[in-house]
């Protein structure tokens, strides 16, 4: 007698269970064409790219969904669904007039009332959206290609906001899907994308798929960033999840998939001088490295104590620890990054070198108690697992009492949205990761904001931070936006708002078969073409 | 015997009830937020708090247990609060590369296993005995991953024989199946090997001393009639006991020769389900794992009776 014979006879749940079983063993793909074979960072989790920062989903929507306008590699704003834009003579109507030739994956034209609905929702949940809200008078369809933006005063925060490349980029859906409350998520995957979402296909944490949307009509100009024409080149693109590196290398050296998005730095060894493969950076700009005080309780509500402790943390010491090759790490102070528009070292004797000596003087002046330091160490992500070891260690190094608190990702989500003291289940400092094009100037970067509760995790409240950000939201000129982003760094740092330790950038790996893989801050899968199956 | 199985089966409905009981307050006793998931990094305490009252999460504990009970009260499962999937979908698309890869492994163990446990009982002592006892410490000592990457390095890399990862269906035609799954099984059997070795030259070593065995020599049995015909079946209960055992946990926790061979199955959707703190698909596949145990704990009772009549329910 067999185990899953007595399956047979047992009972109705256990033929249910067969059934599916037997199911799930027969269960195959469809045949396809010339796909590329993806293994991208993390698995697809969530769909709806307006609910979540994460940047998995950020991808996913440049594959379905498409946008307004877009950032160039050169960071000009370019028309991308629009065909063009006119700015009224007093500098406060803009009037959007669409392309011809765009249809959802569903069928029907793309028109003016989607794209209201679709930034509505959109700026419900995006910081930059939400600061060009508070700037809108109205917002209406002329017709069903054209429609208007009027603001109250004259700005140009529009055109920024809706060629943001990252964080939460303004996607355009049908109107009937745009309407779905902010803060649920979607349950139809419809855009106007170069790429259709095959729904029947997708399965959470193993395998994303899509297909050549052969309706969509790409523009003339050369793709850049996600800018330009958008040709798709294959038929399919999968996104397969491998929760093993080395898994994944291997694969790669096989043959058995095409690109690996990430390679750690341990294993660039195994694939660097290949022949088959290509080893590049893509993202120039990259990633920069930040941690956060908790601005609410002590001793970080203290600015002299959150001073010393910048002052204790070196940006190298956290750079070796975390990327190791300084092929790919460099210190960078800049908020707003290194290698871009806003990019200034204002503050940065108190963020890049250690100075143990300064910081013990400054905790001397402040009169630390010795009140502990709660600081949490997410053990399962490890780009941001080093951080909290080496903050620790300096930290303690100047005089601080610190208590590491080890935990999973989730538990320290979970733990760093609570305002309590840290003795009640609060915290005093974390670490993270953002992409630089994320925190590109004063609007786009969440962690710059200082409105106390209504900011990002630490709740710092610095009225002049704010105000300086409003201004740079309503100027329109470049020169003094750049003195308005060096203001707001220098204060940022003073105030220990957000504190930069570090910028480092991402190898990705793929087979020499696919040829105009492009440079941008996200990866892009149209442009490129591939030998083979 | 029926009504034995009857009443087994019945007994399964408490055992199931208090098993939802015991994983739901866990999972809400455990630090952790769906809604923190979905955000993102960047996401602010208020946004939080309004995906959270979307997802229901804000409602009393006691009421979303009521709710959920009464979902599966229906046969539902729920949906995933991350994906928005069906969790019985989600299991139904994991669990055949995790059945598959416990078949496999299974049968391959027994295959060499039992073999070897005989063999070492019967020339105990020898240097044949010492040589499988060593390679029964080897299974165990390295760890499955090792031997993985090895298998790969030699197999997959080297000599191209067997693709590196992956799973395709059975529709997918025998050969692609079956390829996908050697080396999985073969650097999961180490272990399943060495242990199932192990009991079986244990459990024999233990009968050969039987005055049946002493019986059987004398009437001139042959040494193998009396190694596999009196021997092995006498001792064949703790070792339907072990491949039981070893059953169950092959479908619901292999997560290492999962991640290692890229083979999306259960064990891994476990692991990906609690690091997400997704509660439908952890409370949907801990049921299912119960109910497997339940199922296989059954199924090796009855097997005893099968190998020793003298056992009856």
């Amino acid at each position: 007698m067999s185990l899953f014979g007595s399956l047979k006879w047992s009972s109705g749940r256990a033929l249910a269970l067969a059934a599916i079983l037997s199911a799930a063993l027969l269960c195959a793909s469809p045949a396809n064409g010339q796909t590329i074979t993806v293994v991208k960072h993390s698995g697809l989790r969530v769909l709806d790219p307006v609910i979540t920062t994460a940047y998995m989903s950020r991808n996913h929507g440049y594959m379905i969904y498409d946008t307004l306008l877009a950032l160039d590699a050169n960071n000009k704003i370019q028309p991308q669904m629009a065909e063009n834009w006119r700015v009224s003579a007093d500098g406060k109507t803009y009037t959007f007039t669409l392309r011809s030739g765009l249809k959802w994956h569903d069928g029907p034209p793309v028109k003016a009332e989607d794209c209201i609905a679709s930034i509505k929702r959109w700026a419900e949940q995006d910081k930059m959206g939400q600061i060009m809200m508070t700037l809108v008078a109205d917002m209406k369809v002329v017709d069903d290609k054209t429609f208007q933006i009027a603001f109250k005063e004259p700005t140009d925060v529009v055109l920024s906001a809706l060629a943001k490349p990252s964080g939460l980029a303004p996607f355009m859906m049908p109107k009937r899907i745009a309407e779905t409350p902010s803060t649920v998520a979607i349950k139809e995957h419809i855009g106007s994308g170069p790429f259709k979402f095959v729904a029947a296909e997708f399965k959470p944490g193993v395998k994303v798929v899509y297909e050549k949307n052969k309706d969509y009509v790409p523009r003339k100009e050369p793709a850049s960033w996600g800018a330009g024409g958008k040709i798709v080149y294959v038929d399919r693109v999968e996104w397969v999840t491998m929760p093993d590196h080395m898994t994944t290398v291997n694969a790669l050296l096989n043959g058995e998939i095409d690109y690996m998005e990430n390679v750690p730095y341990d294993l660039l060894r195994m694939v660097e001088g290949k022949k088959d493969i290509k080893v590049e950076v893509l993202d120039k700009l990259g990633y920069h490295t930040i941690y956060r005080f908790n601005h609410l309780h002590p001793p970080f509500n203290n600015k002299l104590i959150r001073q010393a402790a910048m002052y204790a943390v070196g940006q190298e010491d956290v750079l070796k620890a975390l990327i190791g090759n300084p092929k790919y790490y460099k210190t960078c102070a800049a908020v707003f990054g290194c290698g871009t528009p806003y990019d200034s070292s204002a503050g940065e004797d108190m963020v890049v070198p250690s100075n143990l000596e300064k910081a013990k003087q400054l905790l001397k002046e402040a009169k630390y108690d010795g009140t502990p330091v709660v600081l949490l160490q997410p053990t399962d992500v490890h780009v941001i697992a080093a951080q909290p070891v080496v903050i620790t260690n300096a930290l303690r190094k100047a005089g601080f009492t610190v208590d590491m608190q080890a935990m999973d990702w989730q538990t320290l989500v979970t733990r760093r949205a609570s305002m309590e003291p840290p003795a009640k289940g609060g915290w005093n400092l974390f670490a993270t990761n953002w992409v630089i094009v994320d925190v590109l100037d004063p609007l786009r970067s969440a962690a710059v904001a200082a409105n106390g509760k209504k900011a990002w995790f630490g709740w710092p409240d610095v009225p002049k931070v704010e105000e300086l950000r409003l201004k740079f939201a309503r100027s329109a000129n470049s020169a003094e936006q750049k003195k308005l982003a060096e203001e707001i760094q220098r204060l940022v740092i003073d105030e220990g708002v957000v504190v930069p330790i570090g910028q480092f950038t991402v190898p990705t790996a793929y087979r020499t078969s696919l040829t105009g893989v492009l440079e941008a801050p996200v990866p892009f899968f149209w442009n490129i073409k591939k030998t083979g199956k | 015997m029926l009504t034995y199985v009857a009443n087994r089966l019945l007994a399964t409905i408490p055992v199931m009830g208090m098993v939802a009981v015991i994983v739901f307050a866990i999972l809400r006793l455990t630090p952790g937020d769906p809604a923190a998931i979905i955000a993102g990094d960047a996401a602010t305490a208020e946004q939080l708090e309004q995906i959270r009252r979307h997802m229901g999460l804000d409602k009393p504990i006691y009421i979303q247990f009521v709710l959920w009970l009464g979902q599966l009260l229906r046969g539902d499962l729920g949906v995933s609060l991350i994906s928005g999937v069906p969790v019985a979908g989600m299991i139904a698309d994991r669990i055949g590369p995790s059945l598959a890869l416990a078949t496999s492994t299974i049968v391959f163990t027994v295959i060499i296993a039992l073999p070897l446990g005989v063999i070492a009982a019967w020339q105990q002592g020898t240097l044949l005995d010492r040589v499988v006892m060593a390679f029964s410490v080897f299974g165990f000592s390295v760890p499955i991953f090792v031997t993985g990457y090895l298998l790969i390095f030699f197999f997959s890399i080297g000599l191209g024989w067997f693709p590196v990862q992956g799973y395709k269906p059975l529709a997918a035609g025998f050969w692609p199946f079956y390829q996908r799954l050697i080396l999985p099984t073969l650097a999961l059997s180490t272990i399943y090997v060495a242990l199932i070795a192990r009991i079986t030259r244990t459990s024999i070593l233990e009968v050969m001393g039987e005055d049946y065995i002493r019986t059987a020599r004398a009437k001139g049995v042959k040494e193998s009639a009396v190694l596999i015909q009196h021997a092995l079946r006498n001792a064949a209960v703790p070792i339907a006991t072990i491949i039981g055992i070893g059953m169950a946990m092959l479908i619901s926790g292999v997560v290492v020769t999962e991640s290692v061979f890229n083979l999306p199955g259960l064990g891994r959707l476990v692991v990906e389900a609690v690091l997400a703190r997704d509660y439908p698909v952890i409370q949907g596949l801990i049921l299912l794992f119960s109910f497997i145990y339940i199922l296989i704990n059954l199924a090796v009772d009855i097997l005893y009776t099968v190998f020793d009549p003298r056992i009856r329910y």
